[in-house]
């Protein structure tokens, strides 16, 4: 089961583990972790589960889909090299010990 | 929290839903340290309704839309009180009562007990097999019943209803929707979106019934047909969304003002009794995109409307002007809805670059005002950066350009890079 670290805007941490299968957003909502509204739920509708992969492992979690990509341009925190929509990305073995960085707003 | 010092009646919550997690939450987040009291009628966690009428469940560990784990509520001194729902407010005491008997005291009130549906107007809308469609309970029956059912007939063209009717698609069944009006979701969204969604479903084997009107529905033990005034449709399952009511009875049997929902200021207190608030679903507020005070029923208002109470009763008050917003997955179709229309605003249609991409601009007095999209998220989000800003998008500006070329255009001129 993969473990993935939230570093929230505020300094703060969160390690969450989750089910290889599980999508980072769900993750990230099922326990709680503040800062990912996730309010469409997954559909990639909403853009309010955005998600700075740390550079070190943006290769790893690879690029955004199309629609992702395009999404990606109005997120409401600025667009980074490493921006994700964390419920289009897809935890496995592979992504243990994933760090991702929270932005400050979402909305 | 025992600090020992004496605490205060605090916040009280009625209402477990989307506006009222978001109250209590917004409130821990913002420091507020009084006691914060959540009652909630439904036994369940406080759930999201958007996925119940867009996913097929048949078990309730399947459906998975608790806002948040059970924890969150405790690591936060959430004092949540799930299925024991309040039956009677004391404005002069400042308390409120719940079914099972007791009092439980408040300094201020917020009320965000949503919507009901409204309830099928013919005979034999109470035999089996008939169903609404707003709680997680009613989600769970509906999913059993696609497991066996042939012949869905959907009443009501509207969000919910057709968001049903591709789920039940999917699961095999034969779908009839049948909708009085001419058109589907007559009143949501622009004439010119209308056509094209109507073709989406029906490219998607949907059956779709406007102008038409339900009669009754009829059967021995159970549902077997419905009677419409285009014929008789035959049904194992009924599934009916035509419209919600606020749940207001609780403020007008106080005597707080209430007009198809609480009434509320632009910072959404009451306008009889400022200790008591509205959000969400049962409440009516003012708003600059409006004409007059509006009622809402979108996650989006009901989550920034809790989080603006929230925020208030921790010492950050403001007026409420965030721009509505909505989202509705009708099986393989996207529709989102940025704005505020009214059925006077100029509809100008725009088809995207890839095929099935189609976006209606409203424009009022040549500024732009609300932005309908299929398919098209990203035109959604850059109509939602745009017109969140002061500066107006003229009709002008969109000749030869989508709202996500102006919203990049304009980026650009403001940071050069
Ligand atoms: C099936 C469905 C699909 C939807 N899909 C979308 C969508 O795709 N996009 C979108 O933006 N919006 C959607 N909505 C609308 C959205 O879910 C609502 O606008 C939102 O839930 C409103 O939040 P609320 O807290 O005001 O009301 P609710 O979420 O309805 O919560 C109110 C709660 O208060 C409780 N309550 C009522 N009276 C009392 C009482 N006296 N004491 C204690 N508790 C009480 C109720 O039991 C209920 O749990 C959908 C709604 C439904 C029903
Ligand atoms: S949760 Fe809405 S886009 Fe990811």
């Amino acid at each position: 089961m993969p473990t993935v670290i939230f570093q929230l805007p505020d300094g703060t941490e969160r390690k969450v583990t989750a089910a290889s299968g599980t999508v980072l957003m769900q993750a990230a909502v099922s326990n709680g972790v503040q800062g990912i509204v996730a309010e469409c739920g997954g559909n990639a509708s909403c853009a309010t589960c955005h998600v700075y992969v740390d550079a070190a492992q943006s290769e790893l979690a690879g690029g955004p889909n199309d629609v992702e990509d395009e999404m990606l341009d109005f997120t409401a925190a600025e667009r980074r090299p490493t921006s994700r929509l964390s419920c289009q990305v897809q935890l496995s073995d592979a992504l243990d010990g994933l760090v991702v960085h929270v932005p400050e707003e979402q909305v | 929290m025992s600090t020992g010092t004496t605490r205060t009646a605090g916040v009280v919550v009625v209402g477990g839903g989307q506006a009222g997690f978001s109250v209590a939450s917004t409130l821990r987040a913002c420091g507020y340290a009084g006691p914060v009291t959540v009652c909630a009628a439904e036994p369940h966690l406080p759930y999201q309704r958007p996925p119940l009428s867009k996913k097929a469940h048949t078990e309730p560990d399947e459906l998975r839309v608790s806002l948040v784990p059970e924890s969150f509520y405790a690591e936060r001194d959430i004092d949540l009180r799930l299925g024991d729902d309040v039956v009677a407010l004391d404005l002069a005491a400042r308390t409120v009562r719940t079914r099972a008997g007791k009092r439980v005291p408040y300094s201020h009130l917020v009320l965000a007990t949503g919507a009901r549906n409204r309830p099928l107007p013919v005979p034999g809308a109470d035999l089996a097999g008939v169903h609404a469609l707003r709680s997680l309970d009613d989600a769970l029956a509906v999913g059993r019943a696609l497991a066996t059912a042939r012949d869905v007939v959907v009443v009501g063209g509207g969000f919910i209803g057709l968001e049903l009717a591709q789920v039940a698609r999917a699961r095999g069944a034969r779908v009839a929707v049948v909708e009085l009006a001419d058109r589907l979701l007559s009143r949501a969204v622009s004439a010119q979106l209308q056509e094209h969604l109507r073709q989406r479903h029906e490219e998607s084997g949907v059956r779709v019934l406007t102008g038409t009107a339900v009669h009754a529905v009829e059967g021995t033990d159970r549902v077997r047909q419905v009677v419409t005034s285009a014929g008789i449709l035959p049904a194992d399952l009924v599934v009916y969304g035509i419209g919600a009511v606020p749940r207001d009875e609780l403020a007008r049997d106080a005597g707080l003002a209430v007009d198809d929902g609480v009434l509320v200021d632009e910072q959404l207190r009451s306008v009889t009794d400022p200790r008591v608030s509205a959000v969400g679903d049962c409440a009516r507020h003012p708003h600059p995109h409006a004409v007059g005070p509006v009622r809402l029923e979108s996650v989006q208002n009901a989550t920034d409307q809790g989080a603006l109470v929230g925020r208030r009763l921790a010492g950050q008050p403001a007026r409420y002007e965030n721009l509505p917003w909505f989202w509705s997955d009708q099986g393989a179709v996207k529709l989102q809805i940025a704005g505020l229309r009214v059925p006077s605003d100029e509809v100008r249609l725009v088809a995207g670059d890839t095929p099935g991409r189609l976006a209606a601009y409203a424009f009022r007095e040549g500024r732009l005002v609300a932005v309908e999209t299929l398919d098209w998220p990203a035109e959604h989000l850059a109509a939602r950066r745009l017109l969140d800003r002061p500066t107006p998008v003229l009709a002008d500006e969109l000749t030869g350009t989508t709202l996500g070329g102006l919203a990049r255009a304009r980026r650009a001129a403001e940071v050069p890079s």
